[in-house]
């Protein structure tokens, strides 16, 4: 089933004449109502009549993070407070929230996207969907559940965590869909494991994920738990909130929704787009928001692009899973470290589980690396020389992946923290200048 | 005459010792034996006690991470060699021991070992005669 077959199959001609007329409307309001961007774009000489469509984009400025940081709250909305109906916030852990409003028509269309990728899912209105993620500021719980009441399926609000009540409702209910973070997922398979639960009362088929990165590894992992078909979703709250992309049944890349956000590869050193097929940083541009579009929003999500049509029949361009967001990527002792490379070695290995932390701290100006790894309790042993053998095996293919030595530190299942159904991964204690 | 021993793995935390014991203590479960064994950045209790699958209920209730091992508990006399009168039958047949702990009250020595061959332990110890606790002993112990 395809959503919204006009779009999701226009031909390569048809994609670029949409972008391009949302483009240039675009590029003209933002001219007018935003003095950030007013500003900006006559610093590179540009005029709004200037631009004539999608082949001009490289030509515009770049969007940061802390250009929304620096206009907080509202410096880039471009209607009124009046039009606003809905606010989100990102958790922002360093310094000010980044802050990104909606109208009305922006909410609608956010539905049509989650709708699209649900229904690439395979998610019909017989579906009851449990969504799982965090409902308040962070736009997982709402933009999840707008989407999924428009396709017509039956929608839990659950929100994030309580996990006695998840398991209850999904035996209860009998939730066919579950959706929220892969980290979240692995644990309600392992408490669902725990209580020795009949596999034959819990009624799940797909998972929808995302929120964090995650590897296929853990994919693999989640679908054997809970006896499901675990989809990826794509978003960030700058661009619009889950439903930036999505995986269809071929799981060959998600499908980025790009008559909203125009997606383009380019090189984080020297700016310049890059082709089709190439690894670089992922830029949006969301083209028909109302509230707050932006011009060349830099994700830091390091991925390729492909253009060739997708076996599901769809010719929206297809996204490769992130590596990480280069946020997360870690500088320890001068190698890059992206915790999903650690993700990948544990989940290769049956006795550990996917729940680890980094830890990072500077001694005497070195950096070290320690990694606490949670033991699957169905393999730990009462024997210290079986368990130090195991740390000895983690240590040695960590620095295999990584190029680093890492110190392991075994602890007691369930003891890393789990916020808001968002894992921790990453502690970094090194207090940098 | 296979003893369950409880195993529990700690983080080297202060008090984790100490909150183990008292979910112990408040569900009435005594310990007849216990050991610590350490390293860097854990440890592991193992401890016989008379209700094991009870204890093993109310820790992970509690949020521990307990398994059951099996063990084999013995008695040996408190006097010289007692000891090393039952290791010779056990290296005569070729039965290794991973650990063991024990302690000695007035005229007996309870003695827990572990193998992996524990049938084949528990085979020899009784045909060479020596004093095997049973878990109904165990409670006796209580």
């Amino acid at each position: 089933m395809i959503w919204n077959k006009e779009i999701e199959c226009a031909s390569r001609e048809q994609m670029r004449e949409i972008q391009s007329k949302r483009l240039v409307e675009m590029v003209k309001r933002v001219y007018d109502t935003v003095p950030f961007y007013h500003n900006k774009l006559k610093e590179k000489g540009i005029e709004p009549r200037d631009i004539k469509g999608i082949e001009q984009l490289k030509d515009l400025p770049f969007t940061l993070k802390t250009d929304l940081r620096d206009n907080y709250p509202f410096g880039l909305f471009t209607v009124p407070q009046s039009e606003i109906v809905r606010i989100h916030a990102s958790s922002g852990t360093t310094g000010k929230p980044t802050v990104v409003g909606y109208t009305k028509k922006d909410i609608d269309m956010w539905s049509e996207v989650v709708a699209r990728s649900l229904t690439m899912a395979g998610v019909t209105k017989n579906d009851i969907i449990q969504v799982a993620y965090g409902y308040g500021l962070f736009t997982g719980g709402l933009g999840l559940h707008y989407g999924a009441e428009k396709v017509g399926a039956s929608v839990i609000p659950i929100s994030g965590g309580n996990t006695a009540k998840q398991i209850q409702l999904m035996r209860d209910f009998g939730s066919t869909v579950i959706a929220c973070t892969p980290s979240y997922a692995a644990f309600l398979g392992e408490s669902i494991a725990k209580e020795n639960i009949d596999p034959s009362e819990i009624k799940l088929r797909v998972g929808v994920f995302g929120a964090e990165p995650w590897t296929e590894e853990l994919r693999t992992e989640v679908q054997k738990l809970l006896r499901i078909k675990a989809y990826d979703i794509y978003g960030l709250s700058e661009v619009i909130g889950p439903g930036v992309s999505m995986e269809c049944d071929c799981q060959c890349g998600s499908h980025i929704n790009e008559d909203h956000f125009i997606p383009e590869i380019i090189d984080p050193i020297t700016l310049e787009v890059l082709p089709y097929g190439e690894l670089g940083e992922l830029v949006f541009t969301p083209v028909s928001k109302e509230a707050m579009p932006l011009i060349r929003y830099r994700t830091r999500d390091l991925t390729r692009l492909h253009a060739d049509t997708c076996a599901c029949g769809r010719t929206l361009v297809r996204m490769e899973k992130c590596l990480g967001r280069s946020d997360d990527m870690l500088i320890i002792r001068g190698v890059n470290v992206f915790p999903s490379q650690v993700e990948s070695v544990l989940l290769e290995m049956e006795e550990a589980s996917p729940h680890y932390q980094l830890v990072v701290s500077r001694e005497h100006n070195l950096d070290t690396l320690e990694i606490k790894v949670e033991l699957n309790e169905k393999y730990w042993s009462d024997e210290i020389k079986v368990l130090e053998g195991l740390k000895k095996l983690i240590s040695h293919k960590i620095a295999n992946v990584l190029g680093l030595t890492a110190t392991i530190r075994l602890v007691e299942p369930r003891s890393i923290q789990r916020s808001e159904g968002k894992a921790v991964r990453v502690i970094d204690n090194r207090k940098l200048k | 005459m296979i003893i369950k021993q409880l195993s529990v793995f700690l983080e080297d935390k202060s008090g984790s010792l100490t909150d183990l014991t008292k979910i112990l203590s408040e569900n009435n479960i005594n310990l007849t034996a216990l050991c610590v064994a350490e390293s860097t950045d854990y440890g592991i209790v193992r401890m016989v006690v008379g209700q094991p699958e009870r204890a093993v209920e109310v820790l992970k209730q509690n949020g521990f991470s307990v398994n059951l091992t099996n063990v084999v508990c013995i008695q040996v006399p408190n006097k010289p060699g007692g000891l090393y009168h039952v290791l010779q039958i056990l290296t005569n047949n070729h039965i290794n021991i991973d650990y063991m702990y024990a302690f000695s009250i007035e005229n007996a020595a309870l003695t827990v070992l572990r193998s992996q061959s524990v049938q084949e332990m528990i085979r020899v110890l009784e045909d060479n005669k020596v004093t095997l606790y049973r878990e109904s002993d165990i409670y006796q112990l209580e």
